[in-house]
């Protein structure tokens, strides 16, 4: 059933559809018995269990506006007497780590690992999705085996890895790693949209002479966009947010990543946490963002086609 | 999927005087390894050479003894996992891991079917309320948990405070300070960041259930539980077991949440099979003594991989 929600089909369907569902979703609410007193108890419902899931973020978002008197003041206030937006301009100089080196090996890190799984991914998914050969089997085997391991559990042996190849502590480590554990995700989920473009639709583009690879260019990726961009948001954030296998193979604090750099604030006695939670901010906003254009197809995009 | 490119390629041939020069290029006739190579190769690279190797280098690393400074010194035979399986703390590390694993995955997934059939009615506003679950999902782990460990500060904790008023508790408390609150505040953060993930996969399997089959259950005159239970329920065991497995794998493998929240707590009580793993190699300095631990969690995983494989059986939509 998955694959009704990611199918590509369904996402180029015209307007014609869309207006069908919503008409249905309309007679649902009256047949539903959704009378005004229980929607609104539903609707209650839904402000509390979204407050309670942003809560966190709120909190960063308070916090970085408090001064380091009111942020470490006994007992706390909840709002800043006046909020400090200068925080946002301070913050990046603090003696426990180079904060706009961090950012910058953030946004590097993930965005190299992003490029390197779109670029070795898409011809793997699209050769997979239209072709049979020998071994296909034990390679979508092997991609689906990748796609449940994590680096954590490696992290000794790739330590040791990158070691030996002598790019321990550099980012070129950490874009390899990242990309090659986000792969088969990418792999996975435009398998399932490769495959949801009519073969027809190849056969007649090959017929006028385009080669394999304008067929795939030209044909195929603007029917597959939906799942090209769920594969790059989902990977982009993966990467931006990686932690364990950062934390032991890179050692010089200007090459961390901001997940391993602001765990240096927690368990000091007077943390800057005003600056932990501007820093946050700043790395939480747009990866949310990015997540949010993606949500209807998050809806068992993660498993992609394993939901049946 | 039954088309193969040599059908393609013999519709062609009629019309193939422009294709012509580049036939020897897309290859003739049946499809072999060598034709598809140039497409997956890459990704076969990489896989590889940062998967499959380290994982067997780290197995390859168990069996030596290797210094603190990385020089490998020679065989060590099996004194890497006697050495693992000698510490003292390891009878609570592995109870950590089961209640751990155990406790994360059942809250998540309990709470989770209670939040994916509320998500699933429909109301005004839905979509905005849908959005706000997703944001533990793409936010940081260790920013989340950062905020936690904060809140829950017994001076200057802001959530502290908020129970205080709340009444929930008499006075501020040390949460993070001392086992077990400090294990339990992971077990309950850890279920926080999962429970978007979960929420989405058990949504998914709702949105699968055919309203037929539920307009024949009211009319039938079933209670909304006996509806639940003998209706919805069953429907759910595709995506109820894929959230459980990448929920154990997930949980398992998970290190920031242990780290930031227990992590300056002495000793060993509040480690996991994970965590203890990392302390192997950032305290202890024994890379060699960490892959041979490393050795037995990958097994570990391999078992759960197993497990998905047989019962979510995801190959079969390979065809």
């Amino acid at each position: 059933m998955a694959h009704s929600t990611l199918s590509p089909v369904a996402e180029t369907t015209p307007a014609g559809p869309a207006v069908v569902s919503t008409a249905r979703r309309k007679t649902r609410y009256g047949s539903d018995q959704a009378s005004g007193p229980r929607v609104a108890l539903r609707m209650a419902a839904g402000l509390i269990i979204a407050l309670i899931f942003i809560s966190p973020y709120v909190i960063m978002a308070i916090g970085s506006l408090k001064s380091r008197p009111e942020i470490l003041g006994v007992p706390p206030k909840y709002l800043p007497a006046t909020p400090r937006f200068d925080n946002y301009a301070t913050m990046w100089s603090t003696p426990e780590t180079p904060l706009p080196q961090n950012l910058i090996s953030t946004i590097i890190i993930a965005s190299c690992a992003t490029i390197l799984v779109l670029l070795v991914a898409t011809p793997a998914a699209y050769y997979t999705a239209r072709f049979k050969f020998p071994g296909k089997m034990v390679f979508m085997f092997l991609v689906i085996v990748t796609q449940m391991l994590q680096p954590a559990v490696l992290t000794a042996g790739l330590f040791r890895e990158m070691l030996a190849l002598n790019i321990i502590d550099t980012w070129l480590a950490m874009i390899l790693v990242n990309a090659a554990f986000n792969l088969s995700f990418a792999v996975w989920i435009m398998h399932s949209f490769f495959a949801g473009v009519p073969k027809e639709v190849d056969e007649a583009a090959q017929i006028d002479g385009a080669g394999r690879f304008s067929v795939l260019f030209k044909i195929n990726l603007p029917l597959v966009w939906p799942g090209i961009v769920t594969a790059i948001i989902f990977t982009f954030v993966s990467c931006w947010n990686e932690f364990a296998a950062s934390l032991v193979i890179l050692q010089t604090a200007g090459n961390q990543p901001l997940s391993v750099a602001l765990t240096k604030f927690v368990g000091q006695y007077d943390s800057a946490w005003q600056y932990v939670f501007g820093v946050s901010i700043v790395a939480v906003v747009p990866v949310v963002i990015l997540f949010m254009l993606i949500e209807k197809r998050l809806i068992g995009g993660l498993t992609a086609g394993s939901v049946k | 999927m039954s088309t193969t490119v040599a059908k393609g390629d013999t519709q062609d041939t009629p019309a193939a005087r422009p294709v012509a020069p580049r036939r020897p290029k897309t290859g003739r006739g049946r499809d072999s390894i060598w034709k598809a190579l140039p497409w997956i190769a890459p990704c076969l690279v990489l896989v590889v050479g940062i998967v499959l190797f380290p994982a067997g280098y780290m197995i390859y690393n168990a069996f030596r003894s290797i210094s603190s400074y990385g020089t490998d010194t020679g065989s060590a035979g099996l004194t890497n996992f006697t050495l693992v399986f000698a510490d003292p703390a390891l009878p609570r590390v592995l109870a950590n891991t089961v209640v751990w694993v155990a406790a994360v995955v059942i809250i998540t997934v309990v709470l989770s079917l209670a939040l994916a059939q509320f998500l699933n009615k429909p109301f005004p506003g839905r979509t905005l309320v849908r959005m706000a679950v997703i944001v533990p999902w793409a936010a940081s782990v260790v920013m989340t948990t950062t905020v936690f460990v904060y809140g829950l500060d017994p001076f200057y904790g802001i959530i502290n405070k908020f129970m205080v008023d709340l009444h929930l508790i008499d006075a501020p408390f040390g949460f993070t300070k001392s086992m077990p609150s400090a294990f339990i505040v992971a077990i309950l953060t850890a279920v926080f960041v999962s429970m978007p993930f979960t929420s989405y996969t058990i949504l998914a399997g709702l949105q699968g259930v055919p309203g037929e089959v539920l307009e024949a259950a009211k009319m039938d005159g079933a209670s909304p539980a006996r509806t639940y239970f003998s209706v919805i329920l069953p429907q759910l065991r595709d995506s109820l077991a894929v959230a459980v497995l990448i929920n154990i794998i997930n949980v398992f493998n998970n290190l920031a949440i242990l780290k930031i929240i227990t992590g300056s707590l002495p000793g060993y009580d509040a480690d996991t099979l994970i965590t203890r793993m990392f302390k192997w190699i950032q305290v202890d300095q024994r890379v060699d003594v960490a892959s041979a631990m490393s050795v037995v969690n990958f097994a570990i995983v391999l078992v759960i991989v197993a497990a998905y494989i047989k019962i979510v059986k995801p190959m079969k939509e390979v065809d």
